[in-house]
């Protein structure tokens, strides 16, 4: 096989708690997202559009919908005949077998897996953000640098700060310290949790790391700190564009909100930038007559005979004459009865809202989870 | 239906589409939004069960390859089976003006490395959602040599169709042997079932005869001896080669109960699919009765309309009876009303074009208006 010159592993056996019933059987990667997509396509787009070609998806809870969806990386052009996508679940060795214990260990767990592409980078990538990034120019800053390891970061409030893994940084980029939701931030530069490690250097961190019993295995706690500790030459590479990581049902819909927004800093139909999703065969969306549609995102396969505002509509949703549905996010198939009213929710896969129903209220975000019936 | 193959042939197939068809063939013309006409027939052959078609392609078929691909949207890139095109055959360009019984016979070794029993024979200009075993079952039953598919309409059809006349015995008594406006009488879908033997040796002995058509001449020539039956088909139909009878048909399916036929009740209708992101409707946008595809961006006044997708609608523009087909642009305060725009047509601010109902305004692919 020929070596490849850098191999992503992506991160996608998070459970996802803080997504309530969204994530009660499913990973939060396969999570739905913008009316056509899953968490995941952002990040496996973002792959594709870089020009990498290997990607090893590490999966752990709930995997059976996100691997069903992510097949053999057709509709990411990840089907290959050296690389493309390949999905690595824990699994048992001789000597016994574990479930991944941490990030790190995850990667760690598959170091058979990488080392088949000899490759000399490893990109270490999340699946369940919303953006878009070139991962070559990350890349190229990092082989410029002559850096050991490279993480990706934004500037984000300072009031969040401590919610985030703050990286100090010199003049030129290179990281001073970096501390795991600190107390008092000493900058308001984030981690993205986007790693580029030259492998050699890491291979040897993770061989170590698997030894300690006291580490908990995670690359932000444990193999960043290690490596400043050590010495190696860490830099922070410094994103600018729009990142969300939509951990909370709140940060979820929020995201949705932006994407209404006017002139939206997250542009889906970037000619040049496309993110590539499995497209299931439906037909175009049908606006009735009495319907009214407005700043809204509607998938096909959607039928609207009522009204529908500052909300984003995934595939198949219908919804009855006389019903209002007004800043909220639906998701695959629900079917929306007669004279509903539906304000700032998240509505779950295949759920049915039988006539007359009121969902939501001003004050927080309603969620309701998959295939539920609301009578 | 694993022994029968389905023939899909493209050969002089009749067509008065006139700008639609300048740089394609009828069976690449969208159709419904996001759709082909091809799918249909493609679709129901897939959906009946059909493993492996093969399509006879005549002319202007370069956009046709481009959406078959390898036949993976209808499941059909398979090892075993699949989709096959067998392009024209031929060593003198003349011989593409003969009939389609000369491309059968051309590629008639393909049919002797088939296994399958049946072959069911149909064009690409009918959109319709068909289950294909009853038609097999009745063509059984009635131990029929040849069972052709009918319709009869009520309505005015403004597309060119084959007359057929049925006995009160299902038998086919005529057939008219060639295509015209008609009305109220049954006629011909141009679909045939029949065993694969009897296919080959009707092209065989017809060629012999110097015959050209399959259905003019082998058919209704021998429909004395042959025992053809007709099958009844009462689903959803939409006869499209006529530019009048596009716009009908496709108008047509702003009809939620036709659409919902055609679309939602029984198997899918695949068709090759595109990365766009969701149809975006802006705060300015007003939709009514209409169909959107993925891509669009809407900040216009849209209705009774059909937009492909990958269309931007201008902040003032107005659409009325309108099929805007891929990637085309309608900018600010444009005023457009029964228009049939092509792919990639661009309309600029203020123009207006008003298109008579019955014979809509076409542009044609790439026109700057």
């Amino acid at each position: 096989m020929r070596s490849k010159e850098c191999v992503a592993m992506l991160l996608a056996g998070g459970k996802g708690n803080r997504l309530g019933a969204l994530t009660s059987k499913l990973a939060k990667p396969a999570v739905y997202f913008g009316g056509k997509y899953r968490l995941i396509d952002f990040t496996l787009s973002n792959c594709t559009n870089s020009g990498i070609d290997t990607v090893g998806v590490l999966t752990q809870y709930h995997p059976l919908a996100l691997n069903s969806y992510i097949g053999v990386g057709k509709p990411w052009d990840l089907e290959r005949e050296e690389g493309g996508v390949t999905i690595l679940p824990p699994y048992i060795k001789q000597d016994g077998g574990d479930w991944y214990k941490g990030t790190a260990d995850s990667i760690y767990q598959n170091i058979d897996f990488i080392e088949q592409y000899d490759p000399k980078y490893v990109l270490v990538i999340s699946g369940d953000h919303i953006y878009k990034m070139n991962y070559e120019l990350m890349l190229n800053a990092h082989i410029q640098k002559n850096a050991e390891a490279t993480v990706a970061a934004i500037s984000v409030g300072w009031k969040d700060a401590s919610r985030f893994g703050i990286i100090d940084t010199n003049d030129e980029n290179k990281m001073i310290s970096f501390f795991e939701k600190p107390k008092n931030p000493r900058s308001n530069l984030a981690s993205m949790g986007i790693y580029i490690f030259n492998w050699g250097i890491l291979k040897k961190l993770l061989i170590s790391d698997a030894k300690d019993q006291r580490s908990s295995h995670d690359f932000g706690k444990d193999i960043i700190p290690k490596m400043l500790e050590n010495g190696n030459d860490l830099y922070a590479y410094s994103f600018e564009g729009y990142w969300r990581d939509v951990g909370t049902v709140e940060s979820l819909w929020e995201t949705h909100m932006d994407l209404l927004k006017k002139n939206s800093a997250f542009d889906l139909n970037e000619r040049g930038w496309k993110v590539y999703s499995r497209n299931l065969n439906q037909p175009s969306q049908y606006i009735s007559s009495k319907a009214i549609v407005r700043n809204s995102l509607v998938n096909e396969g959607c039928t609207v005979f009522g009204e529908v505002e500052n909300s984003v509509l995934s595939y198949g949703v219908h919804i009855e004459e006389g019903s209002n549905v007004k800043d909220s996010v639906i998701m695959p198939n629900v079917k929306i009865g007669k004279n509903v009213k539906i304000n700032r929710a998240i509505i779950g896969e295949g759920t049915i809202i039988h006539d007359h129903n009121v969902v939501g209220n001003l004050e927080d975000i309603t969620l309701i989870g998959h295939r539920e019936i609301v009578t | 239906m694993k022994n029968v193959m389905g023939i899909i042939n493209l050969v002089n197939e009749t067509d008065q589409l006139e700008e639609l068809t300048y740089n394609r063939c009828i069976a690449s013309t969208p159709f419904g939004g996001r759709y082909r006409l091809i799918d249909f027939i493609l679709s129901s052959l897939v959906n009946s069960g059909v493993q492996k078609v093969c399509m006879f392609t005549q002319e202007k078929y370069r956009s046709l390859m481009d959406h078959l691909g390898s036949g993976r949207e209808w499941d059909l890139d398979r090892k075993q089976n699949g989709l096959t095109v067998l392009p024209p055959l031929f060593d003198d360009p003349d011989e593409s003006k003969k009939g389609d019984l000369y491309y059968f016979y051309c590629h008639r070794d393909y049919f002797f490395r088939c296994n399958e029993e049946y072959v069911i024979l149909s064009k690409s200009h009918m959109v319709c959602n068909i289950d294909f075993k009853p038609i097999l079952q009745f063509h059984k039953e009635k131990e029929a040599q040849i069972t052709v598919l009918y319709k009869e309409d009520k309505e005015e059809l403004y597309s060119l169709t084959r007359q057929i006349k049925v006995n009160a015995d299902q038998k086919v008594s005529s057939m008219q042997g060639y295509h015209t406006k008609q009305q109220s009488d049954p006629f011909s879908m141009e679909m045939l079932l029949m065993r694969k033997e009897l296919f080959l040796d009707l092209v065989e002995t017809s060629i012999a005869k110097g015959w050209k058509d399959f259905i003019t001449d082998a058919v209704i020539k021998n429909l004395d001896l042959l025992s053809v039956y007709g099958y009844k088909y009462s689903g959803y139909l939409g006869i499209i080669n006529t530019v009048q009878s596009y716009y009908k048909n496709s108008m047509d399916l702003l009809n939620a109960s036709l659409f919902n036929q055609l679309f939602h009740q029984s198997h899918s209708i695949y068709t090759k699919t595109k990365d766009e992101a969701p149809a975006a409707y802006k705060s300015s946008a007003s939709v009514l009765n209409s169909l959107v595809t993925n891509g669009c961006i809407i900040k216009g006044t849209v209705e009774n309309s059909i937009l492909f997708r990958g269309i931007e609608v201008g902040e003032g523009a107005r659409l009325k009876n309108c099929i805007i087909m891929p990637n085309s642009v309608i900018q600010q305060n444009v005023n457009l009303e029964n228009a049939i725009l092509d792919k990639h047509v661009i309309v600029n601010m203020d123009q207006e074009i008003i298109g008579d109902p019955k014979m809509p305004f076409v542009a044609e692919k790439q026109k700057v208006i």
